[in-house]
């Protein structure tokens, strides 16, 4: 049964499920490491993706519009992202302590919405696939890569766009002035707490996209605790990407591939416990951030609230 | 003296005359000059504290104003005002002229100021290039446009006489260099006057001449100034004018030829200074402490001593000296069992100490006074009674059998309060709410009330007054006169020449010579304190 594994289909499955995976990672993650850059940890991640999950999950149900269900997840992730700025660059906030908080919030309000508003759990019709022309005819290739759906898409395309505005563009020195020496941006003119809110409320709209991409587009349902600790291992995945936003993209991959791979190995019935199965990605974490961690330092001002001394 | 109006010399006068014959408003850096800055009748309040009582200050174009005081006399607090940091509660200040307000650093850029740190302000991962654009607009809009910023900074470097690369990594920069990143930066941004706070106090003695030549060229191409420092010779040396604070308020403004390093001090401090401590002859034969290729990490991990040999006598004060970052915490730290040493052997009193616990160090009879007094040598939240037995509270009389012993306790308190001349309001007072001097004296009577064998002192006077200091000093003289061994850890090479005995020079965690006090100049550790190991060079 073993061998099973080992056909052209079977991996070929494999490869083009773990590409399409690694979306939510990459959004979420992409977003905290612009935070991160800037020296805020955001750990509620997980919080602002249920929340933009069931949003744009019960805005498609209601209205049937895909594009107004991803708007709500946009601005939901928005809202949160501006409440986590609130709290820990205003009010400067245990970084630690407090995204614990938002993502307790996130789970136990999108439950209570969920309870309240659909009660029962529902599917909608998520974004199709869109097979980019030639290119999706590749035998092999065309599958694993060129037929998803937009979020998809999107999600690797962000990974460039991010590199080129944390590396070329005056946002992007900021953002990483910010997180190594605030008091050194602060001293030239730059607004410590403007940069900061900006990465915040950006980061917020990246996990609503993130939950999105799960209620919308890849498993088109929801229900409680849908995202069951996918944001925390995105918040994990910044550490393992050493900050870099390639170093994320290998991350999420490593990530998506070992689940993809966990999810078939239980749809062949091979005889690995189901639950060692499911194990796996979470072992991986563990393991990569031990070997990560040792590699690349932190953002110097990282989880460091800024305050004007004398 | 209040409120006095500067006295205009023959001097300025002429320097005035050759700016107005030159008949131009504009800078090599083609910014235009500011002729007058004027801050009148400052305060700044602090819970508690008036940091600035009514200053007067101005500054001239083609000028270096010097700002001289005490630590906590109020020179960075007024800077600060005018830098944009700190918003004053009353008084105005005038460009040529003209009331300006400065709200903040931006504000202060615009109008033409420019303030050199005493801690860089640097973004240790950035580029040059990247420090000195950050928060300017670039010209391509939302991306940066770092080669052009290259260009123009090698070109201010070409104007001024400060080399640097502006593609390399600010991290891999000397101290020294860093210092002219921060002073491009000012350039760059337009700066036409220049606070320079304390900029010679982490630099090596050709450091510091490089960067006056600089400074006068600076002057005389029409920059206004400000120079901050405690260091009298040098502000004898380089400022046309000198004003002096004391507890907020100018006790004196004055032409630099019109006085004289004793009356400065004298306005400085209040009062006459004490001279300078005698030494006695002492018998120095007895080794206390030996280090023998000693190497340990610092906190990146990578070697922070790289094989430090040394002999501490009894009786004898070892000065060593460096510039910060050179390994001198690591050294401080490793002989006290605080760092884990890698390779090499520590002995103490002819024990191997290599390895051992603090508790075990302790025991053999050394002292430790750390750099970092309140991180490091004192718990700040805890009383003063409490700090003072610390380190013997498992000791009879402190304690028996795991219970504490107030009675003792309280008596031993009083009696080093008294002793060591510490002023606080009571033995129960948190540590928090002392001045630094007087941490520095409980300090001193904690580490030794125990008669150690050997003091290991790492920085014991920074950031302490002039008389807190002299204190100090006195303490570790009558120390060596009773036959302690010290080991003196400092970045003022001051200190270090006026007390040691013997000098050693620590860069990069080596040991790079020794030198006997009596045959020692300044210009020589100072090649060693930058890592020139022969004068073969020259």
């Amino acid at each position: 049964m073993i061998t099973e594994l080992f056909t052209t289909t079977v991996l070929v499955g494999i490869l083009a499920s773990g590409f399409r995976l690694a979306t939510p990672y990459l959004y979420a993650s992409l977003g905290e490491t612009f935070g991160q850059k800037s020296g805020v940890l955001n750990l509620g991640v997980e919080g602002i993706m249920l929340l933009g999950a069931f949003a744009a999950f019960y805005t498609t149900f209601i209205t049937e519009n895909l594009w107004l269900g991803l708007l709500a997840a946009i601005i939901v992730g928005g809202i949160m992202g501006l409440a986590v700025a609130v709290i820990n660059v205003t009010l400067k906030a245990e970084q630690g302590i407090s995204g614990i908080g938002v993502f307790l919030f996130g789970l136990g309000m999108s439950e209570l919405l969920f309870q309240k508003a659909l009660g029962t759990v529902e599917t909608v019709s998520g974004f199709s696939s869109i097979n980019i022309p030639f290119l999706s005819d590749i035998p092999i290739i065309g599958e694993i890569f060129f037929q998803h759906n937009f979020l998809v898409y999107i999600a690797y395309l962000m990974v460039p766009v991010s590199w080129f505005v944390l590396s070329k563009t005056t946002l992007g020195l900021k953002i990483r002035a910010v997180g190594e020496n605030p008091e050194a941006a602060d001293t030239l003119g730059v607004s410590v707490s403007g940069v900061r809110y900006f990465t915040q409320i950006f980061g917020g709209v990246m996990s609503g996209i993130a939950g999105a991409s799960l209620s919308i587009a890849l498993l088109n349902v929801f229900q409680q605790n849908l995202t069951s600790g996918l944001g925390f291992i995105a918040v994990a995945l910044v550490y393992f990407g050493g900050w870099r936003p390639l170093g994320v993209l290998v991350g999420s991959l490593i990530f998506s591939m070992v689940n993809a791979l966990q999810l078939w190995v239980q749809v062949l019935d091979i005889p690995i416990p189901s639950d060692i199965a499911v194990m796996m990605p979470y072992v991986l974490t563990i393991l990569a951030l031990v070997i990560a961690v040792q590699r690349v330092r932190p953002p110097s001002a990282l989880t460091k609230p800024y305050e004007r001394g004398g | 003296m209040r409120g006095q109006r500067p006295r205009i010399t023959a001097q300025e006068i002429e320097i005035q005359n050759q700016y107005m014959a030159d008949n131009t408003e504009f800078l090599p850096s083609g910014k235009p000059k500011i002729s007058t800055m004027e801050m009148r009748g400052i305060v700044k309040r602090f819970p508690g504290v008036l940091a600035n009582d009514h200053v007067d200050f101005d500054v001239h174009s083609g000028e270096m104003h010097a700002l001289l005081g005490e630590n906590g006399a109020g020179k960075s607090t007024l800077m600060r005002v005018l830098y944009g940091l700190y918003q004053a509660e009353e008084g105005e200040i005038l460009i040529d002229g003209h009331p300006v307000q400065i709200e903040s650093p931006h504000d202060a850029i615009e109008a033409g100021i420019g303030m050199i740190h005493q801690h860089f302000m640097l973004v240790p991962t950035l580029t040059v290039a990247e420090n000195v654009a950050l928060g300017l607009p670039s010209s391509r809009g939302a991306l940066t446009d770092l080669d052009r910023v290259s260009a123009r900074v090698l070109e201010l470097a070409d104007l001024y006489g400060l080399q640097v690369d502006p593609d390399a990594y600010v991290w891999q920069l000397a101290v020294g260099q860093q210092q002219r990143v921060e002073i491009i930066k000012a350039l760059y941004r337009g700066a036409a006057l220049l606070i320079l706070d304390e900029p010679t106090a982490v630099l090596t003695p050709q450091e510091v001449s490089e960067l006056f030549v600089t400074l006068r060229q600076m002057m005389v191409d029409g920059h206004a100034l400000i120079f901050i420092s405690h260091k009298l010779q040098e502000v004898m040396d380089i400022c046309s004018r000198v004003t002096v604070l004391r507890d907020g308020r100018v006790v004196g403004q004055q032409p630099i030829d019109q006085v004289t390093k004793g009356a400065l001090a004298r306005m400085m401090v209040g009062r006459e200074l004490q001279a300078q401590p005698e030494k006695e002859e002492i018998e120095q034969d007895e080794t206390r402490l030996s280090l023998r290729d000693v190497w340990a990490d610092n906190d990146l991990g990578t070697p922070g001593l790289q094989g430090v040999s040394l002999d501490l006598r009894a009786g004898e004060i070892l000065g060593v000296a460096g510039v910060s970052g050179n390994g001198q915490r690591e050294l401080a730290q490793a002989i006290n069992g605080l760092r884990t040493i890698t390779k090499g052997t520590v002995k103490a009193g002819g024990k191997d100490i290599t390895g051992a616990s603090p508790a075990v160090i302790i025991q053999q009879g050394v002292s430790y006074v750390p750099e970092e007094r309140m991180e490091d040598g004192m718990i700040k939240e805890f009383t003063v009674a409490e700090n003072l037995i610390l380190r013997e509270v498992n000791k009879q009389p402190f304690s028996r059998g795991g219970f504490l012993n107030f009675r003792a306790i309280s008596r031993q308190s009083d009696e080093l309060i008294k002793e060591f001349n510490v002023k606080t309001p009571s033995k129960d007072t948190p540590v928090k709410n002392l001045s630094g001097g007087n941490i520095q004296k409980l300090l001193l009577a904690r580490e030794l009330s125990r008669k150690p064998e050997v003091i290991i002192a790492a920085q014991p006077t920074r950031g302490l007054d002039i008389g807190a200091t002299e204190y100090v000093h006195q303490v570790l003289i009558d120390q060596r006169a009773e036959g302690t061994a010290i080991l003196l850890i400092s970045e003022d090479l001051d200190e270090i020449l006026a007390l040691s005995d013997r000098i050693i020079v620590i860069y990069e965690g080596e040991i790079m010579g020794e030198v006997s006090a009596e045959k020692a100049d300044p210009e020589q550790l100072g090649l060693l304190m930058a890592g020139v190991r022969s004068q073969a060079g020259e």
